[in-house]
């Protein structure tokens, strides 16, 4: 074990972890080669890409990349850099392009991220062959699409998706059961918030079910307060039932929601949300429309089976988040040890009502909504901690609610007692000592 | 949070009625012209600014909506996402929120400054018109200063002599930027 690797082995104890783990920049530096460059991480759904030359300009950790279908239907991912001078060439979000050209010097690519052409080649010396897959808008060594959720790894080998997913993919399958025609598209836009603080906060946060009725509580005493003869187009109503959800007492979450982890980082909120309770309550008209078409589609029984399938946040470390109810998704992007931005995504359910989008439009509004009446107490709670975290005083934050009483789980994870174990962040922490690492310190820290 | 002492009670409002000026001032025949539209605008600009969020929600009519999208020229606020959309219902929860001394977002209070200007009414007839403005808001809070830019379009009504928002949309120039929470309304 390195010097490095056991510095870092020192910072997670059991039930402990040091702040420096969200505040320092070299530590974050090395998260950005060892995490995000090697890991399987989420980059981008294949509906974003539909036809050949679609492609989606986006970021794996803090670099650069194109997602793009090239002329045969294959799903790439190129880094966007131009292999002269180093610029970025894509520089829209998205569209559909015959070949990418840096606007510098004119190079152009395939959409494969080989050179096409290369202005004034006779220019460059004897050595230089345009066509050396060194030189290139570099493709990322591992691109995998696991229902039409594309993953991509900066390292050339290691686990397979698969593996790495691990019993996760069955929170994958949930988003895409859910649709009558077996498939979801990205639609709906997007919403793109930043704060001053850590990304692995955040990742934290979708998972804890101890701090709603806190830190919620303006939206929660304003919800309950609000009559509800006064008018509302139904977006409204979503959002106040949401927030209503979250009055949801200690002993709700102690006795009726489980936490479930998994190894590489995978956690997800179970049992919460059953369907009588959401806004698509059984008895909305819509909703029932919805199971209809899904009973046609899948038969009863199966459809009875998918909706049964209760996760609230499902979180793919380390950077994707899914909400299947409502059809949401989130990726985390890190941009400094200080910085982050996330981006929130709907999905359309292909079969099901037209007003199953908008209301996870309006969900999406109060639970995502960079203006939401929930949310920005959330971006204040991760602006504060790294307020906090950032000065020496406290060096050991706690992390060992539920520490003695996780129990081991049947598909090879660890769960709490009850949801309000923070067996989620341990979890994390023992699959980031392990990435950093790359397997050299205990395998098991944090947790038990 | 820090505990806050019981505020002192504060002498009884000098102002002599609750019904805002633009109220009182209108007549049911009086046109909505440019010069009335404007004058309302400036006052609603100064609710805001001064925090009277329970003021600014009395402008705005039973069913109105208010809305700020997430995009450029979003066509509607049902199949997009949107940085506000507020039915009447989610406003007044908004507002009411604004109040809460659990408002941790809001923890400090920030401070705005608004400029109204350019003010055109793009269409009007029946005691109603749609009234063109761009706006500039500084927004301070915590040692950190926020610029916003952009076209608000507001849905005007007369309604007895006063008038009153039916709907509210605010065109942000960076609608789709990162951005960190929106407390204070536009």
């Amino acid at each position: 074990m390195s010097n490095i690797d056991a510095e870092l082995a020192r910072l997670i104890a059991p039930g402990r972890v040091h702040r420096r783990l969200y505040t320092d920049p070299a530590i974050f530096e090395l998260e950005m080669e060892r995490i995000f460059d090697a890991a399987w991480v989420y980059v981008g759904h294949e509906s974003q890409i539909k036809k050949p030359g679609d492609y989606f300009a986006t970021r794996m950790g803090r670099k650069p990349v194109v997602l793009v279908r090239d002329e045969e239907g294959k799903v790439r991912v190129i880094r966007n850099q131009c292999a002269h001078r180093g610029a970025m060439v894509v520089a829209t979000d998205k569209g559909n392009a015959a070949e990418f050209t840096c606007c510098y010097h004119g190079w152009t690519y395939h959409l494969d991220g080989r050179v096409k052409a290369v202005p004034l080649n006779h220019g460059y010396p004897q050595g230089f062959d345009p066509k050396d897959p060194k030189i290139g808008m570099l493709p990322v060594p591992r691109v995998k699409s696991y229902r039409g959720f594309i993953f991509a790894s900066g390292a050339s080998d290691g686990p397979s998706l698969e593996d790495s997913l691990g019993h996760m993919t069955t929170s994958l399958d949930d988003m895409v059961d859910r649709a009558p025609d077996g498939e979801i598209e990205v639609a709906g836009g997007v919403f793109k918030h930043a704060y001053d603080g850590n990304w692995k906060v955040y990742f934290e946060n979708l998972c804890d079910a101890a701090h709603p009725l806190f830190t919620h509580r303006s939206s929660i005493d304003a919800a309950l307060a609000q009559s509800d003869d006064v008018h509302s187009d139904g977006s409204g109503e979503i959002a106040i039932r949401q927030m209503r959800q979250n009055a949801a007492p200690y002993s709700f979450w102690e006795t009726q929601v489980g936490i479930w982890t998994y190894p590489n980082g995978h956690s997800y909120l179970g049992d919460y949300h059953d369907d009588s309770k959401l806004v698509a309550a059984l008895k909305d008209p819509v909703f029932r429309q919805y199971i209809a078409a899904l009973e046609r589609k899948k038969g009863k029984e199966e459809a009875k089976r998918i909706l049964e399938v209760r996760r609230w946040n499902s979180n793919i470390y380390p950077n994707v988040s899914l909400m299947s109810q409502f059809q949401q998704l989130r990726v985390v992007y890190p941009i400094a040890a200080n910085r982050t931005v996330v981006h929130a995504y709907s999905f359309r359910l292909k079969g099901a009502p037209d007003q199953m989008l908008r209301n996870a439009v309006s969900f999406a509004n109060v639970v995502n909504g960079t203006g939401s009446l929930v949310l920005t107490d959330d971006l204040e709670i991760y602006n504060r901690l790294d307020m906090g975290m950032s000065s020496e005083g406290c060096e050991w934050l706690q992390i060992g609610r539920g520490y003695q009483s996780d129990v081991p789980d049947a598909h090879g994870g660890r769960r709490g007692k009850n949801s309000t174990s923070e067996v989620y962040i341990r979890n994390m922490l023992d699959a980031w000592l392990g990435l950093m690492t790359k397997g050299q310190a205990a395998p098991v820290r944090a947790a038990s | 949070m820090a505990k806050r002492r019981k505020p002192k009670a504060r002498p009884p409002s000098r102002r002599p009625v609750l019904v805002p000026r633009h109220r009182a001032a209108g007549r049911a025949t009086e046109p909505l012209d440019l010069n009335r539209c404007e004058r309302f605008l400036l006052h609603e600009a100064r609710l805001l600014d001064d925090g009277k969020f329970d003021d600014w929600l009395a402008l705005f009519t039973p069913d109105a909506w208010y809305w700020v999208p997430s995009e450029p020229d979003q066509d509607n606020p049902h199949d997009t996402v949107s940085l506000i959309y507020d039915d009447r219902r989610l406003l007044e929860t908004r507002v009411r929120r604004l109040a809460s001394p659990r408002i941790y977002s809001q923890e400090p209070r920030s401070r705005t400054s608004r400029i109204v200007s350019n003010v055109s009414i793009e269409d009007s007839g029946n005691n109603a018109c749609t009234v063109r403005s761009k706006f500039l808001m500084i927004e301070y809070r915590r040692d950190s200063q926020r610029l916003f830019a952009g076209t608000a379009f507001h849905r005007l009504v007369q309604v007895d002599g006063g008038i009153f928002i039916a709907s509210k949309r605010v065109n942000l120039v960076n609608c789709d930027a990162p951005l960190d929470g929106i407390v204070v309304p536009f």
